[in-house]
């Protein structure tokens, strides 16, 4: 059972639901930037919700199937086909031994997650098939797909095509995109003007958004409360002794551009971060592409776990839809 | 020293023991992360300690943020009351100061540098007082460093000198981070030095390169068999300098997978420490050669 990497699209990686207990050790959490997504996607072909699939960034790969498979695609709205034949996305559709499943042009969103039934079967790394090419860690040697590739998939019991996920079950960002963020961490590093205008620019997603994190762009430089340095933290006023770093943490060097570190961030460094994305709103960063507009919004923490309640629902609704 | 506690988002707590880097917010920063561990606190799932702070991630489903807060409050008493003591192990790394690969590396980065002139060693010696590179090299390899955090990226040590705070060393970042460091570089940001363990962007200044992998998902050296990361918090590091011979017969034993590093077991007692520091820094360098 396996599939074959004709043409690999943009950036194409292997990953699960990410790798846990070694971020003390520099090693990310890893795992797919929009879990919602893979879960879903995992679901429709009869998967358990973990199971590894492929995360293709703004460009879909082209692959030669083996074995009759189950597919899914979900996520961004990045058209499948089967032999040419277009597919509908949030969906499980048939692909038969020797069928080729390509995609068309994407539409909207900027990740989409491919789930085969059987699940991909690369050998897992620190209990997890995720890739982290930085560590040379999980996925197919350590590194995103290539032509060529041949990737193994499980054993599976095929469950029935058709199954099907809504429009009012699925979650993607506005336009613009509303980000909600927990103050905290060092955010009394920022002056109240700062603290205000933060929340109140108008910023876009810059070029540099990947895996590690998504910069923003176009909001007014933020001023720091004037103090002397702390002895090992360095001269500039966003400097700091070298910490943790949360996931969905916003850190802006030198107050000029925030960056959200996301699933393969740096566990830690000497950058102050003023708070961070609560982890209802990570998933919805993973869709978006440069240059979309995207607001910041201040929430408490009542509100956070709200907004985490209200995700858990809807994924619980998503299973019992599903069955 | 006062302790600030605050969220990271809806999943983490985050505690600063000091916001300025000292051995006393280090030990006080790991024993109160190790009594956060013992707890065993249900929904608790990653504790990350760091230089002078330490992080924990929870599943806020399992526990409150506002109960998880309270729990980890109430073990800093246990932190204040912990014995300054660890039974660790001290490290010789071969370092080839100067060596061509970082220096080809930090020409190709030069306009990101507060000073393109020279290299980041004639920097750095000038910035500290010293009258040459070679002057720096040896205040940095002269006496041992303790390794107060791992991360940044996979298995990376960060490292802060046993020496009083007027002898630290002390240098900026880059202005600019690189888009490339050398695997194994050895850097300096802030008061800390550090080993890149893979190859990477990076912003700490480059003194020289150690052949000595620390991180390897493959686990080829002896050294790496029981886990693929190297360092952990605690660890004491003694840097020796080689020249390019000793490099290279190290390289060659580190490629036959037979390179065995100098390793001592050492206790080391930061109230003996701050009482003699030449001394107790004396005994912990010999017991690398008795062992």
């Amino acid at each position: 059972m396996s599939l074959k990497i004709m043409q690999p699209g943009l950036s194409t990686s292997i990953q699960d639901l990410g790798r846990p207990g070694y971020f003390h050790l520099g090693i990310p959490i890893g795992g797919a930037m929009d879990r919602f997504a893979l879960r879903v996607a995992n679901m429709l072909v009869g998967n358990p919700e973990g199971a590894a699939g492929l995360e293709v960034v703004f460009m879909g790969p082209v692959i030669t199937f083996e074995n009759d498979a189950l597919v899914a695609v979900t996520g961004a709205d990045l058209p499948p086909k089967v032999d040419g034949v277009v597919q509908p996305g949030w969906t499980a559709f048939e692909i038969k031994a020797g069928q080729t499943l390509s995609f068309d042009f994407l539409k909207s969103g900027a990740r989409a997650y491919i789930a085969i039934s059987g699940g991909i079967d690369t050998p897992p790394a620190l209990g997890s098939r995720s890739t982290y090419p930085i560590g040379a860690l999980g996925g197919l040697d350590g590194r995103n797909i290539q032509a060529g590739d041949v990737i193994p998939l499980g054993e599976v019991d095929m469950i029935e095509p058709g199954l099907h996920v809504p429009a009012d079950l699925r979650r993607l960002p506005g336009n613009p995109a509303e980000l909600r963020i927990l103050p905290g961490l060092y955010w009394h590093r920022l002056t109240p003007a700062a603290q205000e205008g933060f929340f109140a620019d108008d910023w876009a997603v810059a070029l540099e958004a990947d895996r590690m994190g998504y910069r923003f762009k176009g909001g007014k430089p933020l001023e720091f409360v004037e103090r002397e340095q702390p002895f090992g933290a360095g001269a500039d006023p966003s400097n700091i002794v070298d910490g943790c770093y949360s996931y969905g943490s916003v850190q802006v060097p030198g107050g000029l551009e925030p960056i959200v570190l996301h699933r393969d961030a740096v566990s830690g460094g000497g950058y102050f971060t003023l708070g961070a994305v609560i982890s209802a709103d990570m998933d919805l960063i993973g869709q978006l592409q440069p240059h979309t507009p995207v607001r910041f919004k201040k929430v408490d923490m009542e509100e956070a776990l709200a907004a985490r309640a209200a995700r858990k629902k809807m994924l619980a609704d998503v299973r019992a839809h599903l069955g | 020293m006062k302790t600030r506690y605050t969220y990271g988002g809806d999943e983490h707590i985050y505690v600063e023991m000091d916001d300025e880097m000292s051995l006393d917010a280090f030990f006080k920063s790991l024993s109160m992360s190790n009594a956060v561990r013992d707890a065993k606190i249900k929904g608790v799932t990653e504790i990350c300690p760091a230089n002078a702070s330490f992080q924990v991630r929870f599943d806020p489903d399992v526990i409150s943020p506002d109960e998880m807060m309270a729990k980890v409050k109430e073990l800093e008493h246990k932190a204040e009351d912990a014995d300054k003591r660890l039974k660790t192990r001290i490290i010789e790394i071969p370092v080839y100061y100067q060596d061509p690969w970082t220096h080809e590396t930090l020409m190709r980065f030069r306009e990101r540098h507060q000073d393109p002139s020279g290299t980041d060693l004639d920097y750095a010696a000038r910035i500290n007082g010293f009258d040459s590179a070679e002057a720096f090299i040896e205040a940095h390899h002269s006496q041992p460093w303790f390794v107060s955090m791992v991360g940044f990226v996979a298995g990376l040590p960060f490292l802060y000198q046993l020496v009083e705070r007027d002898k630290q060393l002390q240098v900026p970042k880059y202005l600019r981070p690189r888009t490339d460091t050398p695997k194994q570089t050895v850097g300096y940001g802030g008061c800390f030095s550090c080993i890149y363990s893979v190859r990477g962007a990076g912003g700490y200044q480059m003194f020289g390169i150690t052949p000595m992998p620390i991180f390897d998902p493959e686990q080829k050296q002896s050294y790496l068999s029981d886990f693929m990361v190297f360092f952990k918090p605690g660890d004491i590091v003694k840097w020796k300098p080689i020249d390019r011979a000793e490099y290279d017969r190290i390289l060659a034993e580190v490629e036959a997978d037979t390179y065995v590093p100098r390793i001592a077991e050492v206790d080391f007692d930061l109230d003996a420490f701050n009482a003699d520091m030449q001394g107790t820094n004396a005994k912990l360098m010999e017991a690398l050669h008795v062992a």
